[in-house]
């Protein structure tokens, strides 16, 4: 396939793989421009685009407009671009992105957002592009300097080589002259058989700091000046702060100030000790509101009555209501997920000094333009003079996709004449989180007369994140990410999704996958469920359903095939597989369990297999399933936020643990090599694991388990 | 004003009694290589040594702590990121977000100092630090590569390509 073809069908599956936004926000790709220039820090002698700095000595800067927090953006993106500046990829240095929706907005969101897996979907052309760009360049520069044609000569590692006289310039000599030469227009990338960097385990870009402490987070922000403040917001959701007596708490040694807002308080001291010692000094009082008594038993009910009513009908194909007036038999079954919390290792924080001219902060956001817009609102000042600095991300998960944390400490902030830092107790994190919702899903599967599944209806309700978070990604009025993959993978004639949105007292927000991590739960447990019932073996049972999609069956082929799908098992141990199709990639997994009489669950082993189009950085893609395979692995064990009094019940990792170094079993990524679009990795894992989990806690106990999480009481043997 | 002795210096600070020994660390020393993460020594990520002992140094009031005991932080592990540990982290690229990523080398660390040939057992045994990315796997094929000595591409990560494409030798 050629280089061109390849790419406009790439970008047509890009597409279709998007989150529903408007297609118009593709064409605001940034592209190399000369206006990206100027704002760039004077010792780049060479700034082409908004995503590169050449200096004089040749350091290349890469200006990341996707954020790290673990997934590897900072190796997978400057990958992209130095595949095309043709440069030692160690060499180069990574920078993250200032706000700026316009330059580094995410073509799929349109806004700079770091989420959704989407990273790399985003980047593969326009990063690469802006590397092309600037190589052609600095190759334009070297054969003018030479008089020669630039097509005789050849960029490699950082060098520019006439071929013919052997003449060599490097970047770096090359800097200032690029800058003058013309922007190109027609920017070819090179075809997949020519990469040397993209498709490789090359070695991740920010391991050495991450390894000898010099790693900065938003919690190691050092601001001269600065005081550091312990905060309480109201337990309740919805709640105020009545009165506050602080009397105590400012005769701790080391106390400055006890600063009010609506709904919290904070005590600002020279140090967190004092801080902390202050903020448990304080005697206060609550306004705990209209969600006093809210609990999650609670809203379980009301979500059940709420699907007796109609929903969007958010999907209706073939003539599933005909099929089942017909007398169709249909199977069904009711599915409950919890509310969750992400826990990320460094909990919330943001440092802000507001000053008269202007507001800085200093924080780890996976938003920074909604950072520097919500600030901006919140203490009533031109947006432009509100700066983001933003750090590394001790995890985001979709948590830092929030920005209350921010306007929280910059709502502080205003009150003191210092710089201030806030940091939020483990406690504080856990109670205070925009939780993964709550869903009910009801599932039906009308049969033909010789059994075949052929009709297939999802409904189900929960929280609509998209309606509060960015209500321009709905379309007709419906979340898309709520419904995505809601349909499943397989091929039925009829199908049916309809959502019932229905909001809390809890705030909810993304947590890795959200929508498809919840619909792949339900339908990949409910397919095993009908598979039992048909008597049939849940991979045969699948590829029947599975002829027109090939990938998602190749992949659920390799990983049984790995796991040994099939084999005897002891007592008590079985195996359970789920597949998941979802931000332009496929995964499969296949796990193996053992559960005790007691009803304990050991994990055994994962296998899974994932074909996301080309991997652009392989070990990246492999570190995502090890990744996303513990993090949904720890939601389907222990995942569990009770709601009563309006408050969350769990505080730590003592009463919502998550799982440990002696609990994780082998995890075997098995990477399938494609030339499609690459496809997103960091939440597919995360995605698969819970159905294949139950799966083989019914293989092994014979228990079908139809609520999350796993608990070793449903499993008990009598 | 008090002293303590970290990372081989003895470092004077100002701090109540009862303020963990992270807090002075982090915020009245400068060092914000040890990490909050819980502050109730449940997740691991503020591990320093203490007379070469892992221990958790948020629920660690530094008035338990004197001038001669020897406190030893990320920064202090070695003065190039050479210690075997650390060079075995880099060669399995073990961290993802990092921020456990301190308490986890300064966990395996200790263990493989009082411990060299550390067994699957043992690393189950000392290595309870959470890690929210699941590093899991990684930081145990981190340690055995420092166990046994051996050469990092015995420790099992090598990828598994499936298949391929034609045309192409990515």
């Amino acid at each position: 396939m050629d280089t061109q073809t390849r790419q406009s069908t790439g970008r047509r599956a890009f597409l279709k793989t998007s989150l529903g936004t408007a297609g118009g926000l593709v064409l605001s790709f940034y592209l190399p421009s000369a206006g990206a220039a100027e704002k760039m820090a004077p010792a780049a002698v060479f700034a082409p685009n908004a995503y590169l700095r050449i200096a004089a000595g040749g350091a290349v800067t890469v200006v990341c407009p996707f954020v790290e927090m673990g997934q590897g953006a900072y190796t997978a993106i400057p990958m992209l671009l130095a595949e095309e500046l043709e440069v030692d990829l160690a060499k180069v240095r990574v920078e993250h992105a200032p706000a700026d929706e316009k330059l580094y907005g995410h073509p799929l969101f349109g806004a700079q957002l770091t989420g959704a897996s989407a990273s790399v979907r985003g980047a593969w052309e326009p990063m690469r592009k802006a590397g092309a760009a600037a190589r052609i360049m600095l190759v334009s520069a070297a054969a003018s300097t030479w008089g020669v044609e630039p097509s005789s000569c050849a960029a490699a590692q950082g060098v520019v080589t006439h071929q013919a006289s052997g003449r060599k310039l490097s970047y770096g000599e090359l800097a200032a002259k690029a800058a003058g030469m013309p922007v190109p227009k027609d920017v070819p990338l090179k075809p997949a058989a020519s990469f040397r960097l993209v498709g490789t385990a090359a070695k991740r870009l920010d391991v050495p700091s991450k390894t000898n402490g010099t790693a900065k987070f938003g919690i190691d922000a050092q601001v001269p000046g600065m005081k550091v403040a312990a905060v309480a917001a109201c337990p309740v959701f919805g709640g105020k702060l009545a009165s506050v007596d602080d009397s105590k708490a400012r005769a701790v040694k080391g106390v400055r100030q006890v600063v009010k807002l609506d709904n919290a308080v904070a005590v600002i001291a020279d140090h967190t000790g004092a801080a902390r010692k202050g903020l448990a000094a304080l005697a206060i009082t609550w306004d705990e509101g209209p969600n006093a008594k809210f609990s999650g038993a609670e809203w379980e009910r009301q979500l059940e009555a709420a699907m007796k009513g109609k929903g969007q009908m958010a999907l209706n194909e073939g003539a599933y209501a005909k099929l089942v007036e017909g007398g169709a038999r249909q199977v069904e079954a009711t599915y409950v997920m919890p509310f969750l919390a992400h826990a990320t290792m460094e909990p919330m924080n943001c440092t802000v000094q507001v000053r008269k001219d202007g507001v800085d902060v200093w924080t780890g956001t996976q938003a920074a333009g909604r950072a520097q817009a919500f600030v901006a609102k919140a203490l009533n000042v031109d947006p432009a003079t509100v700066r983001i600095n933003n750090f590394l991300l001790g995890g985001g998960f979709g948590r830092r996709l929030e920005v209350d944390y921010i306007v929280q400490a910059a709502l502080i902030a205003r009150q003191v004449a210092y710089p201030v830092k806030v940091i939020w107790s483990r406690e504080e994190d856990m109670q205070h989180d925009l939780y993964r919702p709550l869903y009910r899903d009801e599932l039906a599967m009308a049969l033909d007369a010789q059994g075949k599944p052929v009709g297939f209806r999802h409904r189900f309700a929960g929280s609509a994140i998209e309606a509060r978070y960015a209500p321009m990604w709905m379309k007709d009025g419906i979340d898309t990410d709520a419904i995505d993959a809601a349909a499943s993978p397989y091929d039925f004639a009829h199908k049916v999704v309809e959502f019932h949105p229905v909001e809390t007292a809890v705030p909810t927000g993304f947590w890795r996958g959200v929508g498809p991590t919840h619909n792949t739960f339900v339908i990949e447990g409910f397919m095993d469920e009908l598979a039992v019932a048909a008597k049939a073996d849940p991979l045969a049972y699948r590829r029947a359903v599975l002829s027109k999609e090939p990938r998602a069956l190749a992949v659920l082929e390799l990983a049984a095939q790995k796991a040994g799908w099939g084999k005897t098992m002891a007592p008590g141990s079985g195996m359970g597989m789920a597949l998941a199709v979802a931000w332009g990639s496929y995964a499969a997994c296949v796990i193996e369990v053992a559960v005790d009489p007691a009803g304990q669950v050991s994990l055994k082993r994962v296998v899974a297999a994932i074909d996301c189009g080309q991997a652009v950085h392989t070990d990246g893609v492999i570190a995502q399933i090890e990744s996303g395979s513990v993090y949904g692995l720890t939601a389907a064990l222990y995942g569990k936020l009770t709601l009563e009094n309006g408050r969350v019940a769990q505080s730590n990792f003592h009463d919502y643990p998550v799982l440990r170094m002696n609990e994780v079993p082998p995890i075997e990524a098995h990477l399938v090599k494609s030339g499609e679009a690459p496809g997103g990795v960091g939440e597919i894992g995360c995605a698969m694991v819970a159905p294949a989990l139950v799966n083989a806690v019914f293989a092994a106990t014979g228990k079908r388990l139809r609520r999350l999480p796993v608990e070793a009481e449903q499993l008990k043997q009598a | 004003m008090a002293q303590l002795n970290v990372n081989g210096t003895t470092r004077d600070f100002e701090a109540e009694d009862d303020t963990p020994l992270l807090w002075v660390l982090r915020e009245q020393l400068g060092m914000t290589g040890t990490k909050y993460g819980c502050g109730v020594a449940q997740c691991g990520a503020c591990t320093v040594h203490i007379d070469g002992e892992a221990t958790r140094s948020c629920v660690l009031p530094v008035s338990a702590l004197n001038a001669k005991q020897k406190i030893v932080t990320i920064e202090g592990l070695s003065k190039d990121g050479s210690h075997p540990v650390q060079k075995a982290w880099a060669a399995l690229d073990v961290p993802q977000c990092g921020f456990c990523q301190s308490g986890m080398i300064m966990a395996a660390a200790a263990l493989l100092k009082q411990k060299p040939k550390a067994t699957d057992a043992d690393i189950d045994a000392a290595m309870t630090n959470i890690c929210r990315c699941g590093t899991y796997n990684r930081v145990r094929a981190a340690i055995k590569v420092v166990a046994k000595g051996a050469d990092p591409k015995s420790a099992g990560l090598a990828i598994t390509h499936v298949g391929d494409h034609a045309g192409s030798k990515a």
